[in-house]
């Protein structure tokens, strides 16, 4: 079917229409972030200002906290992440093998409990353990959401991949771990890059266990720029400009890797008609 | 946390069928599961059953704990604060229900056409699910100011007078399912996408021969087709907007007062404000069961639904 010509600017018409809050959203979180106090207090507002205030962006890094709570998210991010990884890819391959599909229930049942139910009891076991003040509790609670991401998408991935390759591997004295290793892995790579991007963006962006389980010094930068709030609450353009170093590595990786994350998103709703 | 219900319905359509008779080997595998079954167990299943035996309990954070029953149940039928939190988050579950799944449809309708740069465009609009939570709740904050906020300036643009937002008990819970659906209608459009795509084309040919119109292909044709999407989108949206935490949090804290207050955030201020754990826990395990009720309470009329055949595989 051939579109006419009227057809095609109304299509682009709703595209546009479809994506602007989204745009202008962002554009006006850029703007405040780069607008001196004035400009941010000015009326009516100003879009793009004469001058651009760098030092909003200038401040945040040279701040020493700033290191630390981008150092402390990086830790917490970076090793929930490798622990799932780790523990979920051949949970994954083992529960699409035995396909005991019954055994994700559990997971399914812990995508609906909210998170802070785990904190209760998980809170009271790490001051029990010592371990508070320390990155343990956060990366382990942010384990409740990276394993479930990880087994979840990579059942997904290895249920497609196909078995001859593996029995042929079985055939020529391949051990289940050999085949794993080097038959299974392999193809399912594409699988482990969704996993990786989407536990490491759920990761990053989790607030709630940092609010509760984060010291000072323990802080993730979701919890470092909620407390910037509390307490400049009217320097409108440090604080945007904190909130977009907070978001960007996420967004930079949202636009390039929008092909795996929306593959994995849909993959289930996708995958059943 | 967005991603793992999505596989809910073939999840359900497996689960019904028959198990497969191959228990040798089932025993090999073994091995690649038990890692992940000892951190499962540890991080997930027993904070359940701990939060289930500390809900029978007086508990508090720094104090002595004593068995004390279901009375934390009784206190929470008589808790006036409870009552309202629980009618706080059923307004703002329904609200943060129908408005993604209305405008994500029809962003869905849209990006099924084909067009230039189609593939970025579908980037740029699921970014605000994406982004972090507390950095665009900051951002709305300063955008719903009263005085300095671009929303009240833009209002004025096309003669509407200034709004008060996320600042009044009347219009708070509106102004925060605004960000909520702005968050979350990409969830939806990426959902029933992936409805239109399974579409095949015969029935839209057919229907042109015999003279049917835009809408009547739309009525009779894609939404029967796509219904069982949109009851995933439903359920999916639901389960995350009773649990929704960090925006009302970081805008609002449950306020102006407790105008704002979900189960969610009156949970965390009775365990991590209070420290009063027991209570807290006692409060856990009802949202919890609420949670699972409407989740079931979906999945039936979702099986029952005549079109639960078409599509997603029940």
């Amino acid at each position: 079917m051939r579109r006419s010509a009227l057809q095609n600017v109304g299509l682009a018409f709703a595209v546009a229409l479809m994506v602007s809050p989204a745009i202008l959203f962002f554009l006006w979180m850029l703007s405040l972030s780069l607008k001196f106090e004035v400009d941010n207090a000015a009326y009516p507002p100003i879009l793009i200002p004469e001058r651009f205030a760098w030092k909003n962006y200038v401040g945040v890094f040279e701040s020493n906290r700033f290191g630390l709570f981008f150092m402390n998210s990086l830790i917490v991010t970076g090793a929930a992440t490798a622990l799932a990884l780790a523990i979920g890819v051949p949970a994954g391959y083992g529960i699409a093998r035995m396909k005991a599909t019954k055994a994700a229930v559990v997971i399914l049942i812990a995508r609906m409990t909210p998170g802070l139910s785990y904190l209760i009891p998980l809170f009271l076991l790490f001051q029990w353990l010592g371990l508070m003040g320390t990155l343990v509790p956060q990366i382990i609670t942010h384990l409740v959401i990276t394993v479930p991401i990880v087994i979840w998408v990579m059942i997904g991935a290895f249920e497609t991949t196909p078995m001859e390759l593996e029995e042929a591997a079985v055939i020529d004295g391949a051990n289940r771990w050999q085949v794993f290793r080097h038959v299974a892995l392999p193809i399912a790579r594409p699988g482990i890059t969704v996993a990786f991007i989407l536990a490491v963006i759920f990761s990053w962006n989790n607030f709630v266990f940092g609010v509760v389980l984060a010291g000072r010094e323990t802080r993730t930068l979701p919890v470092a720029v909620y407390n910037m709030l509390s307490f400049e609450q009217l320097s409108w353009g440090p604080l945007a400009a904190a909130a977009l170093i907070v978001t960007a590595p996420v967004l930079i990786l949202t636009v390039l890797a929008q092909r795996q994350i929306v593959a994995g998103l849909t993959a289930g709703a996708v995958k059943g008609g | 946390m967005t991603i793992l219900v999505e596989q809910q319905p073939a999840l359900i359509a497996d689960a019904n069928a028959a198990p497969p008779a191959r228990d040798i080997a089932r025993v090999s595998y073994w091995p690649f599961v038990l890692p992940a079954i000892v951190v499962v167990g540890s991080v997930i299943v027993f904070p359940w059953a701990f939060t289930l035996w500390m809900s029978l309990h007086e508990w508090r954070i720094g104090g002595a704990h004593s068995f004390v029953g279901l009375q934390n149940y009784l206190r929470l039928g008589t808790d006036p604060r409870f009552a309202e939190a629980a009618w706080h988050t059923l307004l703002y579950t329904a609200l943060a229900v129908v408005a993604p799944l209305l405008l994500g449809t029809l962003a869905a309708l849209i990006f099924n056409q084909r067009f230039p740069l189609r593939g970025l465009m579908r980037g740029v609009f699921v970014m605000p699910m994406m982004a972090t939570p507390v950095a665009i709740a900051l951002v709305w904050t300063m955008m719903f100011h009263p005085q300095l906020g671009v929303l009240n300036y833009l209002l004025s643009l096309v003669g509407i007078g200034p709004q008060a937002w996320v600042f009044h008990p009347a219009s708070v819970i509106p102004s925060l399912v605004l960000v909520e659906t702005w968050q979350w209608t990409p969830l939806v459009m990426l959902i029933v996408l992936g409805g239109l795509a399974a579409i095949p084309l015969e029935p839209y040919e057919s229907a042109e021969i015999d003279g049917a119109g835009a809408f009547q292909k739309f009525r009779y044709i894609t939404l029967p087709m796509i219904a069982p999407f949109l009851m995933v989108a439903v359920i999916i949206r639901t389960i995350d907007a009773l649990k929704s935490f960090d925006i009302i949090y970081a805008i609002t804290q449950g306020g102006p007062g407790t105008a704002s207050e979900t189960i969610n955030l009156y949970l965390y201020s009775v365990a991590f404000a209070y420290y009063d754990v027991g209570y807290g826990s006692a409060i856990a395990v009802v949202f919890f069961a609420l949670i699972i009720v409407l989740s079931l309470l979906l999945l039936y009329l979702r099986q029952r639904s005549k079109w639960a055949d078409i599509g997603v595989g029940v």
